[in-house]
């Protein structure tokens, strides 16, 4: 890594945005996306900010589609996990590209149970809904993953999900 | 007791049809998202507008929707028209919407304290005598108001479709049913709002 914002997932996820004019970024926060958080957060070409809970944030994207706004949702294994209704009934029915990104607890050295429980469910959701879903573990698949994602959600007026694997990431620790 | 909980006590009961057809009458350019249930049936009886989103599901993000199409279109007026057992559900929206300041922003509250369409069920809310337009204010929404009767829910539409919001306004309504019911063909009612507001051509 040479330290540039284009070798760090969260450089390239930004950058990438960007690109295909993401603007808008609904969050509810997480401690592994922070710095995606902080980079949309810090340039004027987003508008980003939290909400009290997802489905709100996804009612917020939905709407600025429709309103000709791209955007994307961010969050964590828990938090989709409170989304099945907004999705099937709203992103799915009314056929809107909504882009999810989420932040992937519950695998690969969780320590919280609760978190590995719900983790199980998520897949499994998106799969019963047909939305399509990629697991990003590489960094240099990180670019093409996400770009070809947007440009299919967009062109296909299909939801779509990004999950975050904590080989990209590193993900959350444990630091009892 | 509160200025708004005596404003709440003394509010009339009106009928949500007739307001809806009040409101729609103010209309030209606005974009309208009508949350699930009668409140968009009686949406979709007081005529047909191509800028109107009718929900058929996602209860409680008619306010949501409606922010991310007043970001998206800064320079339009978007009204969220939600029922108060809706908007119970999804509180948190206020502090969102208070938080992100949409001047041209109104949020219509339908307040008949049941869930109507599930059989007239009492919701919390009403059992507890919960004041939502204390709970806008209170949620940082400066321009939260009971409206008392007809007239002075049209002057509340009028100030808010004039002078700068976030808007919220709510009305005590009766439990009479909903005149018809909306047309269920989501992908047709989300092509036909995106081009009444301009977004597809």
């Amino acid at each position: 890594m040479d330290g540039t914002p284009s070798a760090t997932w969260h450089g390239i996820v930004a950058a990438i945005l960007r690109q295909n004019d993401v603007r808008l970024v609904t969050y509810v926060p997480d401690r592994v996306l922070a710095p995606l958080i902080a980079a949309v957060e810090a340039d004027p070409f987003f508008t980003a900010f939290p909400t009290a809970r997802e489905e709100e944030a996804v009612g917020i994207v939905s709407g600025g589609w429709m309103g000709g706004m791209r955007g994307i949702v961010l969050m964590q294994t828990s938090g989709f996990a409170t989304l099945p209704n907004a999705l099937a009934s709203l992103a799915c029915a009314c056929q809107i590209p909504l882009v999810m990104m989420v932040s992937e607890r519950g695998t690969l050295g969780e320590f919280n149970l609760g978190q590995a429980m719900v983790c199980r469910t998520m897949r499994p959701v998106l799969d019963a809904l047909g939305i399509e879903h990629h697991t990003i573990t590489r960094l240099d698949e990180t670019e093409f993953i996400v770009d070809r994602t947007i440009r299919q959600a967009v062109a296909t007026q299909a939801p779509a999900c990004l999950i975050l694997s904590p080989l990209l990431t590193g993900g959350k620790r444990f630091s009892a | 007791m509160s200025a708004a909980m005596d404003t709440l006590h003394n509010a009339q009961v009106m009928n949500r049809a007739a307001l809806t057809r009040r409101l729609v009458a103010k209309l030209t350019d606005q974009a309208v998202i009508g949350g699930i249930g009668n409140t968009n049936f009686d949406l979709w009886a007081a005529g047909r507008r191509p800028e109107n989103f009718y929900m058929l599901g996602s209860m409680g993000l008619a306010v949501p929707i409606a922010l991310g199409v007043a970001i998206a279109q800064p320079r339009r007026t978007v009204i969220a028209l939600e029922g108060d057992g809706s908007l119970l559900m999804q509180l948190g929206c206020l502090s969102t919407v208070a938080a992100r300041g949409p001047r041209k922003l109104i949020i219509v509250v339908w307040d008949n304290g049941i869930y109507q369409i599930t059989g007239g069920q009492r919701t919390p809310a009403a059992a507890a005598r919960t004041d939502i337009v204390a709970i806008a204010r209170a949620s940082g929404i400066a321009e939260s108001h009971w409206a008392a009767d007809e007239a002075e829910f049209e002057a509340l539409a009028d100030r808010a479709l004039r002078t700068p919001g976030p808007w919220f306004i709510a009305a005590r309504v009766d439990d009479k049913p909903a005149v018809t019911q909306t047309e269920r063909d989501p992908v047709r009612i989300r092509d036909a709002f995106m081009r009444g507001i301009g977004s597809r051509a």
